[in-house]
């Protein structure tokens, strides 16, 4: 049988790629690689040869033009050694093929600032929204409640009753459009996945610190119509065992943490429509 | 032409870090400001065409969703004064260089050697303020005038200026690699003026021994063959500072003292190190016998121990005091990311797991005077944190421990404590991991960052040295993605095995890091002229002794470093050949062809005589605070608990990643709303196992004002303590000293120091007297001798601090356990003795008193409850532990209580207390701070069990968990005599720093 191969990329300030990898396994993928991008331009390692590619979080260029701004212009302009393509190639021609992109905390940045998501209109490389500095100013680390929305077309959250609950831990993540139209298209396509809630997941809410940064309409996660690239600001593979949770010592939890979901339903995609 | 590109936030979209910059000048410098907006500035050096300067602009400087871009064109309107803040010539510029590489990603070309991209913020403030007070903002908040330079304009001269001019903070200079030599044949007042003018920091003795040694004929011969004279160059006189410096050599540690006690009874002591810190681990290592578990001990960057069967634990902790009091943001950043180099550069490199920080600040809302040399306590407060945030946080590595101590004499210089944990194969290419060799004929590589004149001198810099065009010579900036990108590098260079020995540039540049290394096989060669420099015009000299960060120094076998420097290239790392290892006794330095410096090793390393310091212990004398009896406690134990050391550190800590890498298991905060006070770390490294690694940490400088022995004693059980709190191993712990002191080596300058050098001789022998009993061997430590402020005028000497941090592992993670009440119904029960041990409390400082009566350790009694407490959580009987320190039992009562959610009822009257029964008091009991004790809670059905595991150790039960939230406490008498709800308990410790 064919092997699922899921992809992580890391390299010039990437921090998650061994947690991100270690979820693959779990979620069920046979094989997860962590490979650096230095490896990507070299052409040693290339997209073409997986299944699902994880943009992890992290500091990419230090954030020092706004999160992940460098990255996507290294993206965007650099080559890759020994032929005549552009490494974003590489990238349209995997999503093109109806392959898996998860990006995560830093990896949703550069996802959004790359044009790869909302993509409303299939062109998953120009900017229309974007995540910026926190109204309370200051990085954070804590736990939120997110609410699914059980309409969306994302393959991710797929069977999620109400919501899930996982950290963030970012400077930069309140969500904003260029347009109020760009809102109102993510909204009516049901892309806006997750949202931030109080603990009954009942209804996205604006108050901090359940949502965390003060994003438009409470919107924590973003997928692109087809459902199959994803986005979000929290950080599911830092919940995959119930020892992540920061009150594992007083509840009774299921073995496995609220954010393995997300990795078993593409390994479960890649197998049903992939291989 | 260089260009300015201005990047501003488009009309309606929030502008956060003009925001909080709006309330910092609120808040901290009390001027009423209307709004703050901000301006990002990028000025481009470089030869680019109009369409390319576009493209950057519009492209990676820009989101095109919130913001505007410019070019050569003003975007501020409406505002009343501008201030545009940017980098003085050669500070390290992280935006600027991430900039330039953008840049060179559009145009497809790298940018050459002259051209850079320099980043500037403009700060647009509104409202009634005058010139004076826009200075006040631009110097007391916006703007360090060490690394950055500010200019100002009103909105009246900027529409008459056309905006600010476009500045390149461009170093400007020639390299000649000029080499001075030094005449030592003067007169002593001579030499110790070459030694004060040259920021050498060499004793008259010192210069004398170099003297001395110029004079050696054979030595002339050798020098002549190389076409040296008989004076040293200012290469070899800079190299021999720096290895004979306090810092690198540890002169006080290494020193011969003669120690007086209170009786008069004498002693001398040939190095406090070898006498005490290494003696205690030889002698637990020796105890220990085929259980031993250490693996490299105080001769690498960092301590090495046993983890599981495949990894090894390494664990270093630093200070970075001096740079941190003149430039906080920097000192801290630097901090952070110098010591992630030291686990990184143990045995052949380990993978980083960890960082701890602990911070000594003075109040933050200090408000008389300061001395003006001396930033604020806030502003070093906000600046601390904010670098270990950036540091720790883009380094990717998660902060899971640390704490903040105040006390006032902290204004003199804060400490910052950041530590770093490493985990390593136990096996690398089939040596042990922490084992590392250099042959001769190896290679010497430098990777990383490149050289400035950062850090020349250390800390000894003051500003008048700075002008325009001189690049800051003493602070640096740290940059964790240059670091991370070498990490990330050498990691699979190590797997790869392309190299045999690494370590980390430090202290003392290379000079240190390739002297050291060359004394592992007896010399080596290099020419400083191979070094990669960040803008011409250092000396060699210069580039020896620097401290520019980033930097790690190799050993490189020939017949790798092809593949080495191919793999270097393709992760964009710099890699250079600067030489190579020899075994002729020589570190050889130079210059292109010329010799520079030709110091043979053995001088180098064994030249200088042990200093002579006095010491006499003499107690201190300090009034009995008068005993109080109260009917009701309530209001004291909500003052206590907002107290500024013990106050919730939460909107701290949160800034902190504490998660990344996956293996957190007990984190910073617990508790049923996420809000309570761990006492340790746990951590899984190996996502698929559960072993655990524990890190906790003790420090209570406070005691040091009543004895520096039981100061100590204290700091090494609070972090046992703590350590055995989350469900630690005393089986497996091991310690690590970071002595932080005032300078006690008697001069003009210092009469007192033979008291302050009987305080560390002191500690010391708390160390010996209860490390070995607790077989808790000392892996790796440092020491920072000289953190005392002193203008000629006023003198402020820190308290002597001992950090005491404590590693070990949790056998099975999911055994952990956590500080918060878990259920009504569970049996409190407090381990251990209380004794009428005011003293250096808490609650005495809170009514100006220090006491008389400090915590005492008692050794056995305290190992025999740690160990039976272990057995009893891994048996799964415990449902909370708690640690008691700063506060004591009521404070800790109310820590576990408002952190799970439930209140007790508590009776003081089954406290057990030894000692004299008169001081069997209800405020001794509630407040004391004696040592070794443990909160635990037991649902009912364990208890026979416990009782059973914690037999023949001192316990006893106090009172109940409650459905309801209140803390209710019944006094001696009966009655009750504290009573408080939850609610009110958690506000009073959350309000302190709740704003900061």
């Amino acid at each position: 049988m064919t092997p699922t191969r899921a992809l992580v990329i890391t390299g010039n300030g990437t921090n998650c790629e061994m947690e991100a990898a270690h979820a693959c396994r779990l979620g069920g993928f046979d094989e997860a690689k962590i490979a650096h991008i230095a490896e990507i331009l070299s052409g040693e390692v290339r997209l073409d040869d997986y299944h699902f590619l994880n943009l992890t979080g992290g500091f990419l260029d230090g954030d020092d033009l706004g999160s992940a701004k460098a990255q996507a212009n290294r993206l965007k302009n650099a080559n890759v050694s020994g032929s005549n393509e552009k490494l974003v190639e590489q990238f349209t021609r995997f999503i093109a093929a109806g392959k898996l992109v998860l990006g995560v905390c830093n990896g949703f940045q550069l996802m959004v600032k790359m044009g790869m998501l909302p993509a409303l209109d299939g062109n998953s490389l120009t900017q229309t929204v974007t995540l910026c500095h926190n109204d309370c100013g200051r990085f954070q680390d804590r736990w939120c409640y997110l609410k699914a929305d059980a309409n969306s077309p994302c393959i991710f959250t797929k069977g999620i009753e109400k919501g899930i609950y996982l950290p963030v831990r970012h400077g930069e993540g309140k969500f904003l459009t260029d347009t109020p139209q760009t809102l109102e298209r993510i909204e009516a396509g049901h892309l806006a996945v997750l949202k931030y809630s109080e603990a009954d997941y009942a209804e996205p809410t604006m108050a901090f610190p359940a949502n965390p940064n003060g994003s438009t309409n409470a919107i924590a996660g973003l997928c692109d119509p087809t459902g199959r690239l994803m986005g979000l600001m929290p950080h599911p593979e830092a919940f995959v065992h119930y020892t992540q949770h920061p009150r594992w010592t007083r509840e009774q939890l299921p073995q496995d943490g609220d954010g393995l979901i997300l990795y078993k339903n593409a390994a479960e995609f890649v197998r049903n429509n992939l291989l | 032409m260089p260009s300015r590109i201005e990047i501003a936030l488009k009309a309606g979209v929030r502008d956060s870090r003009g925001e909080r910059i709006k309330r910092e000048i609120e808040q901290f410098l009390h001027l009423p400001v209307g709004s703050v907006r901000t301006i990002d500035v990028f000025t481009v050096d470089a030869d680019l065409t109009r369409t390319e300067l576009e493209a950057a602009a519009s492209g990676p400087f820009c989101d095109p969703v919130i913001q505007t871009w410019s070019i050569d064109l003003p975007q501020a309107t409406g505002f009343d004064w501008a201030v545009e803040v940017g980098f003085r010539p050669g500070v390290t510029d992280n935006v600027g260089r991430t900039a330039r590489e953008a840049i060179s990603y559009l145009i497809q070309r790298p940018l050459t050697d002259g051209e850079a991209v320099y980043a500037a913020t403009q700060y647009l403030l509104s409202g009634q303020l005058t010139r004076e007070q826009i200075e006040t903002i631009a110097t007391g908040l916006l703007c360090n005038t060490l690394i950055q330079r500010y200019s100002i304009l009103s909105a009246a001269d900027f529409v008459a200026k056309r905006g600010f001019p476009t500045t390149v903070p461009k170093v400007t200079g020639e390299t000649r690699g000029q080499v001075r030599e030094i005449d030592l044949e003067v007169s002593d007042e001579e030499l110790l003026r070459i030694s004060k003018e040259g920021v050498l920091a060499l004793t008259l003795e010192e210069m004398r021994i170099i003297q001395a040694h110029y004079r050696d004929p054979q030595l002339l011969a050798e020098r002549a063959k190389q076409g040296l004279g008989n004076k040293p160059t200012d290469v070899e006189l800079e190299c021999l500072a720096q290895t004979w410096s306090e810092h690198c050599k540890h002169k006080i540690f290494s020193g011969t003292v003669q120690y007086e006690d209170e009786q008069g009874n004498k002693q001398e002591i040939k190095s406090l190190f070898k006498s005490y810190i290494q003696r205690v681990t030889k002698e637990v290592r020796a105890n220990m016998g085929d259980k031993d578990f250490c693996l490299s001990v105080f001769k690498d960057n960092a301590g090495v121990i046993t983890f599981d069967d495949k990894n090894s634990l390494v664990f270093k902790v630093e200070t970075h005091n001096s740079p941190s009091a003149l430039d906080p943001y920097g000192g801290a950043l630097t901090g952070i990311v110098g010591v992630n180099r030291d686990p990184f550069g143990t045995g052949q490199g380990s993978r980083l797991i960890f960082n701890t920080d602990v911070f000594c600040f003075a109040d933050p809302f200090y408000d008389k005077p300061l001395p003006s040399r001396l930033l604020h306590p806030r502003r070093i407060f906000e600046g601390v944190v904010e670098g270990v945030e950036h540091g720790g946080n883009k380094s990717g590595i998660p902060t899971v421990n640390g704490s903040i101590v105040f006390d006032e004499r902290f204004a003199g210089k804060p400490l910052v404590f950041c530590g770093t944990a490493g985990l390593m194969p136990r096996e690398v290419n089939g040596i042990p991991g922490h084992e590392k060799s250099i042959k001769p004929g190896d290679l010497i590589v430098m990777t990383g960052g490149r050289i400035g004149k950062d850090g020349i001198h250390g800390a000894t810099f003051s500003s008048e040295e700075l002008n325009e065009n001189s690049p800051v010579t003493a602070v640096q900036i740290g940059d964790p993605i240059t670091q991370k990108r070498m990490f990330d590098f050498l990691i699979r260079a190590r797997d790869k095995g392309l190299y045999r020995f690494i370590t980390d540039n430090g202290a003392g540049g290379l000079s240190s890091s390739i002297g050291e290394m060359a004394g592992e096989c007896n010399g080596c060669r290099m020419d400083l002229a191979k070094a990669p420099l960040k803008y011409p015009g250092l000396d060699p000299w210069e580039i020896l002794i620097s401290e520019a960060q980033e930097r790690m120094s190799l050993a490189v076998p020939p017949e790798e470093i092809d593949a080495f420097m191919a793999m270097a290239k393709r992760f964009g790392v710099e890699a250079t050949v600067l030489g190579e290892f020899t075994d002729n006794g020589v570190f050889h330095i130079q210059y292109g062809d010329t010799t520079v410096a030709w110091l043979p090793m053995a001088f180098m390393h064994e030249g200088l005589p042990p200093m002579q310091i006095p010491a006499r212990w003499q107690p201190p004398v300090n009034p009995e605070a008068p005993p109080q009896d109260k009917d009701d406690w309530s209001a004291d134990l909500l003052e206590l608990l907002g107290r500024l050391n013990i106050c919730s550190k939460e909107s701290v800590v949160r800034r902190y990643d504490h998660e990344v890498q996956g293996g957190s298991v007990v984190k910073p905060f617990t508790g049923v709303t996420n809000d309570g006070p761990s006492d340790a770390a746990v951590v899984r490294p190996v996502l698929d196992s559960f072993k655990g690694v524990v890190v906790s940490h003790g420090i209570c400088p406070r005691y040091a004002d009543l004895d520096a022995y039981h100061m100590a004693a204290n700091a090494i059980d609070e972090a046992l303590r703590n350590y055995v709190a989350v469900g630690g191993n005393p089986d497996h712990w091991a310690g690590l000293d970071n002595f932080c002191w005032c300078d006690p080596v008697l001069s003009d300058k210092t009469p007192d120091g033979p008291y302050k050098m009987a305080q560390l001789v002191r500690a010391n022998q708390a160390l010996l007297d209860y490390c070995v009993p607790l077989n808790l061997p000392l892996i790796s430590g440092k020491d920072s001798m000289k953190n005392d402020f002193y203008d000629g005028n006023v003198k402020i000497s820190i308290p002597p601090t001992l950090l005491f941090s404590v590693i070990g592992t949790i056998p099975d993670a999911r055994c952990a356990v956590t500080m918060d009440f878990k259920r009504p119904g569970d049996i409190v029960c407090l381990l251990g003795n209380t004794r009428d041990e005011l003293g250096g409390s808490e609650y005495l400082a809170m009514q100006g008193y220090t006491g008389t009566t400090v915590p005492k350790v008692e050794v056995t009694t305290a190992l025999a409850r740690y160990k039976a407490l272990h057995g009893a959580i891994m048996a799964g009987l415990i449902a909370s532990a708690h640690d008691l320190s700063d506060g004591g039992l009521a404070a800790a009562l109310a820590e576990s209580a408002f952190s799970g959610g439930f209140g007790c009822r508590i009776e003081l009257g089954n406290v057990r207390f030894t000692g004299d029964q008169r001081y069997r008091t209800d405020e001794v009991l509630l407040f004391s701070e004696s040592a070794s004790r443990l909160l635990v809670t037991v649902h009912p059905a364990h208890w026979s069990a416990f009782e059973e595991a914690m037999a023949g150790t001192a316990f006893s039960q106090i009172g109940q968990v409650t459905e309801n939230d209140a803390l209710t406490i019944a006094g001696l008498s009966g009655k009750t005599v504290l009573h408080s709800d939850l609610e009110a308990l958690k506000a009073a410790w959350q309000r302190t720093l709740k704003e900061l």
